[in-house]
């Protein structure tokens, strides 16, 4: 086994670990921490792919500054730990059956694609790199991504709006 | 990628390096609670810490032995593992840092050459960013983990902070590389070595960066997470021994990685002033001590001045801290970056 193999499989074994992880704790800390580790993980993926890029930005975006968030807001709402009380078990029914028909829509996309040609290529494509990224971002394919900027802008001023309303 | 092309020449080269960079870490930040405490001393017109050897040169034994012999408390009902988990995630991600910093010039030997620098990665600052948005953590979850409301309230103003001044960082850092192009430090390094410091073209930018730097190292006058008078000793309230330490030793790291992170940015790295370093006729392993020592000297200078801000001005009170940051540095921080990119595409560079 190659270096790169070895990464891969340790890389994927914490990932997969981790995101169990997240489901299972008990205590909702520890669910965010865990899901900390696990963007960890798929940060190292990114970097196998050589998507350096994009590994980086989903450290600073995703672990630095969303998971931040979450746990402000777990933090503050410490009390109740024992979560939404009530009809529990008719939330892990819905929870079972809508994971289910996700598991059913993946399966039945993935069914036919050719897997074995489409795998990506490890250590090869440069596309990650922030050069050629942001080349094609900014020619191939600006209309898009200016219109997803301005989504966010929207998106953003709707928040604001919605906090500002007392 | 060059995983399997490694020799073993090279991974001993780069062990002696992290060694290296970890132990000099550690005794900057040793010595600069020392040199905190004597230019505290100096201003306030005492004499400072002057017992434990010639001019108290020894005081930071005697302080990190004391604190490796005092009583260790764990809280009741404080969450064990994660109570640990603080001070070392605060630890580890203060000394990462400084991996992707160039220290010196390369040396060139006969048969090899030696970089005085653990990874020269493309993504260089990003990654000094990435790193830092992590070291958030330490604060909350140490914070958390203590199980008092000062330490929450604590931790949860450090963390606004820390995420809040990361914006205009962030911006005030696109406006320089503009100018470089690179994300690589080492190549930002060579770029101010023909064209001249980075601070002379973004005057504003670097004030910007600095004001952050503050922030994000809880130093004053941004102490917030530590204000003694509304939160009695703020997130480490609850630590004692070594784990208080681990605390206190990492916001000096920080210090210290952040004066890095700033000399090299702005104010060429390891470059010499006045000097070609591809003009060096001596020999190669003066030329690195050389550029080294420079290199520490400016490092040296920010300490200085970060000590000199703590000892002249006062805390800003929390509701001015955010202000500061979203209503004044962003804006000034966007407004630096277009004046920069307006000019760099006028003068056609």
């Amino acid at each position: 086994m190659s270096i790169v193999q070895i990464l891969f499989w340790v890389l994927s074994v914490v990932a997969l670990f981790s995101a169990l992880m997240v489901i299972t704790s008990k205590n909702p800390v520890y669910s965010v921490l865990w899901l900390i580790v696990t963007f960890f993980a798929i940060s190292g993926h990114y970097i196998l792919l050589n998507a350096q890029f994009l590994a980086i930005v989903n450290i600073i975006v995703y672990a630095g500054a969303i998971m931040v968030l979450f746990l402000f807001v777990i933090m503050l709402m410490n009390a109740r730990q024992e979560g939404a009380s009530g009809n529990k078990r008719w939330l892990t029914l819905a929870g079972t059956v809508s994971g289910g028909i996700f598991l059913l829509v993946l399966v039945a996309a993935l069914k036919d694609s050719e897997l074995k040609s489409r795998s990506a290529m490890v250590m090869d494509g440069q596309v990650g790199l922030i050069k050629v990224l942001g080349n094609e971002l900014f020619t191939r394919y600006v209309v898009p991504f200016e219109i997803s900027s301005i989504l966010f802008l929207s998106a953003m001023v709707g928040a604001v709006v919605i906090g500002k309303k007392d | 990628m060059y995983l399997t092309a490694i020799d073993s020449w090279y991974i001993l080269e780069k062990l002696i390096l992290i060694g290296a960079l970890i132990g000099l870490s550690f005794f900057i930040a040793m010595y600069t609670t020392l040199a905190e405490r004597k230019i505290a001393g100096w201003m306030q017109d005492r004499m400072g810490p002057n017992r434990a050897g010639p001019f108290g040169i020894f005081q930071p034994l005697a302080d990190g032995g004391k604190l490796f012999f005092k009583e260790e408390i764990t809280p009741t009902s404080s969450n064990r593992f994660l109570f640990l988990l603080g001070p070392a995630l605060a630890m580890i991600v203060a000394l990462i840092t400084s991996s992707v910093i160039p220290w010196g010039a390369s040396y060139v030997g006969a048969t090899r050459t030696v970089a005085l620098q653990v990874a020269d990665v493309d993504m260089g600052i990003l990654i000094v960013f990435g790193i830092v948005s992590v070291g958030v953590y330490g604060i909350m979850i140490g914070g958390w983990a203590s199980n008092n409301k000062f330490s929450l309230i604590a931790a949860i103003r450090g963390a606004s902070q820390m995420v809040s001044y990361e914006l205009p960082m962030g911006l005030a850092l696109i406006a320089v590389l503009f100018m470089t192009g690179s994300l690589k430090m080492s190549a930002m390094v060579e770029y101010q070595m023909q064209h001249g410091w980075n601070v002379l073209y973004q005057p504003l930018g670097f004030l910007i960066f600095f004001i952050c730097a503050l922030a994000e190292c809880n130093r004053t006058p941004f102490d917030l997470p530590e204000a003694e008078n509304e939160l009695n000793f703020g997130y480490h309230q609850e630590y004692s021994s070594m784990k208080l330490g681990f605390y206190l030793f990492a916001e000096y790291i920080n210090m210290f990685v952040s004066s890095a992170v700033m000399a090299t940015l702005f104010f060429g790295g390891y470059d010499i002033p006045f000097f070609d370093e591809a003009a060096w006729q001596g020999s190669p392993l003066t030329l690195s001590m050389l550029t080294f020592a420079v290199m520490m000297a400016k490092v040296s200078f920010f300490l200085f001045v970060f000590i000199w801000i703590r000892w002249t001005i006062p805390r800003f009170r929390y509701d001015q801290l955010m202000n500061l940051g979203w209503k004044k540095l962003i804006p000034l921080a966007l407004i630096n970056m277009l004046i920069s990119a307006a000019l760099m595409l006028f003068l056609n560079k």
